[in-house]
């Protein structure tokens, strides 16, 4: 054997090795119980009230995400000011923030005892053990998502369309509405795909800041921690997970076919 | 401008079908596997023979047991806390631990009959509080009827949500309904619970006396009527497929009567009932 096929031989064990390892798990989750049981499972309530409140809460979330971050990514992208990258790094914290680390900040930050919980508490707000805080825990983690990719989308514009558009006449919201917007599209489907994954697999801030109650706060991931630990709960934790594997997988599947990998690929490193 | 992206293209175009063809067929044997061995349960040992002592504990016992762990002469100890339901579950799905020490007497009696344990035994017992952030004007169980009292409890699963809901049957529908109306989240293990009332997050949780007492000022504790207290008893078993099944038997020998025990009362835990 030659060096050249020897080397061949060593990455294609490597890359047997890395599929199977990543995808045994995904496999048994749906093999382990079987099909039918996994459908009986999510015929049970709490299931179904979970997954009902992740949608849900998942929903608003990437909703105030996209409606917030659109504008900011655009202006960031735009832009060029002092500080640029440490406002660019700033917002990726929470991508690499364990979700522990994040309950915990956002109870420091917004909790009843926390640094703006008088100001939360004066607005007649109330977030800990509500379902708004689910949302403003999922806003918090998935948010990088789709402001990295929009970011992404938005820098990689061809300027000389958006300055045609100003020489035509079009004011700064008009060329943003349609020639930004549109150019960018791919890359913001994908940032939504993202963001809404990252979402939908919250775990940790939500317990933490949120807390767990069937039907207000209590969404997929909690569910599946809760029905884990319950006798005979380990079928109705796989058939959740299954559920939100499914969805995932359909939404990276999104992310591919609209191109918006690439897209973020090659974003600008901050 | 989008950067093209490197391709494969020194890859044979065939291997790579190949091996993700490899792959799929490796995951549909992972799949009969999975659907034949469905529900057999553990098997794996505990710590292989390598002398230490994988011990999983109640999150109320982490720091008690922690300590004796420490100490214990015989063998090196590694001890894992969480709610004991789920340590239960570990249990159920093979992990290769040696000694599981409940919140509770039902979850070791319940493996014990499913063959995953050795026979239990009861080591320590303790008592449900009410616990309430240091500066509470709450003072009575009573008082956590009132609309609007944030409570915190534990998920029915774990020892310490199934013991508060012990104390709330005993009470009268009433005051039951408008206590567990006030419940705002069901937390997965204790030391959660007493977390959030520590934090101010919530104005009251029902906790053991023993994490209250951890707990600091931060907390303060209304006690339960002795009427209506609920008898919390901890029990630890062997676990079946334990490599170093002697080590854990003297680990759980010695919560019972010797040095374990002084580390218990010194947390504040009760002798067995």
């Amino acid at each position: 054997m030659n060096r050249r096929s020897a080397f061949f031989f060593l990455a294609a064990f490597a890359t047997l090795l890395t599929l199977a390892f990543l995808l045994a798990p995904v496999v048994a989750v749906f093999s382990y119980a079987g099909p039918g049981r996994l459908l009986d499972a999510l015929g049970d309530e709490s299931s179904r009230e979970a997954l009902l409140l992740s949608l849900r809460t998942t929903l608003i979330a990437v909703a105030i995400v996209i409606a917030v971050g659109t504008p900011a990514a655009y202006l960031l992208a735009s832009r060029e000011f002092r500080g640029r990258s440490l406002v660019l790094t700033a917002i990726e914290l929470p991508l690499v923030m364990p979700p522990a680390v994040a309950g915990i900040a956002l109870l420091a930050a917004f909790g009843p005892n926390g640094l703006l919980g008088g100001l939360v508490d004066d607005a007649g707000v109330e977030l800990v053990f509500q379902t708004a805080g689910v949302v403003v825990a999922l806003v918090f983690v998935s948010a990088p998502f789709f402001l990295r990719a929009a970011i992404a989308a938005f820098a990689a514009i061809d300027n000389r369309l958006l300055e045609a558009a100003r020489t035509l006449g079009a004011g700064p919201f008009r060329s943003f509405a349609t020639v930004a917007l549109p150019s960018a599209r791919t890359g913001l489907a994908s940032g939504v795909a993202l963001a809404w994954g990252r979402a939908l697999g919250e775990f940790g801030a939500t317990l933490l800041f949120a807390g767990s109650l069937q039907g207000v706060t209590q969404t997929a991931p909690l569910a599946i921690f809760s029905d884990f630990s319950k006798p005979d709960g380990f079928v109705s934790a796989l058939a959740l997970s299954a559920v939100l594997i499914v969805v995932s997988a359909a939404l990276l599947l999104g992310v591919k076919l609209l191109g918006g990998d690439r897209a973020i690929e090659a974003a600008p490193t901050p | 401008m989008r950067r093209l992206r490197p391709t494969g293209r020194f890859v044979v175009p065939g291997l790579t079908n190949r091996l993700i063809g490899l792959a799929l067929a490796l995951m549909v044997g992972v799949a009969l596997v999975g659907c034949g061995g469905s529900g057999e349960g553990a098997s794996s040992g505990g710590s292989e023979g390598d002398g230490s002592l994988l011990v999983l504990g109640a999150s109320s016992l982490t720091e008690a047991v922690g300590e004796y762990a420490e100490s214990f002469a015989g063998a090196e100890v590694k001890a894992s806390f969480a709610g004991s339901d789920q340590l239960a579950a570990q249990i159920r799905q093979g992990a290769g631990a040696d000694l599981f020490l409940s919140a509770d007497t039902d979850y070791p009696a319940e493996l014990f009959r499913e063959g995953l344990v050795e026979k239990p035994r009861v080591f320590a017992a303790n008592e449900l509080v009410i616990a309430v952030p240091g500066d509470s004007e709450l003072s009575s169980l009573s008082d956590l009827a009132e609309p609007g009292t944030k409570i915190v409890i534990g998920d029915p699963s774990v020892p310490v949500g199934a013991y508060t809901r012990t104390v709330l049957e005993r009470l009268s529908a009433a005051e039951r309904e408008a206590i567990l109306g006030n419940v705002r989240s069901e937390e997965p293990e204790v030391s959660a619970v007493i977390a959030k009332v520590a934090q101010g997050a919530a104005d009251a949780g029902f906790v053991y006396a023993t994490d209250a007492r951890s707990a600091g000022d931060a907390v303060k504790t209304i006690a339960i009527p002795a009427g209506l207290q609920p008898q919390v008893a901890y029990a630890g078993a062997v676990v079946a497929a334990s490599g170093n099944s002697e080590a854990a038997s003297e680990f759980l020998d010695g919560l019972i009567e010797r040095e374990g025990a002084e580390d218990l009362q010194r947390a504040g835990f009760l002798p067995p009932p």
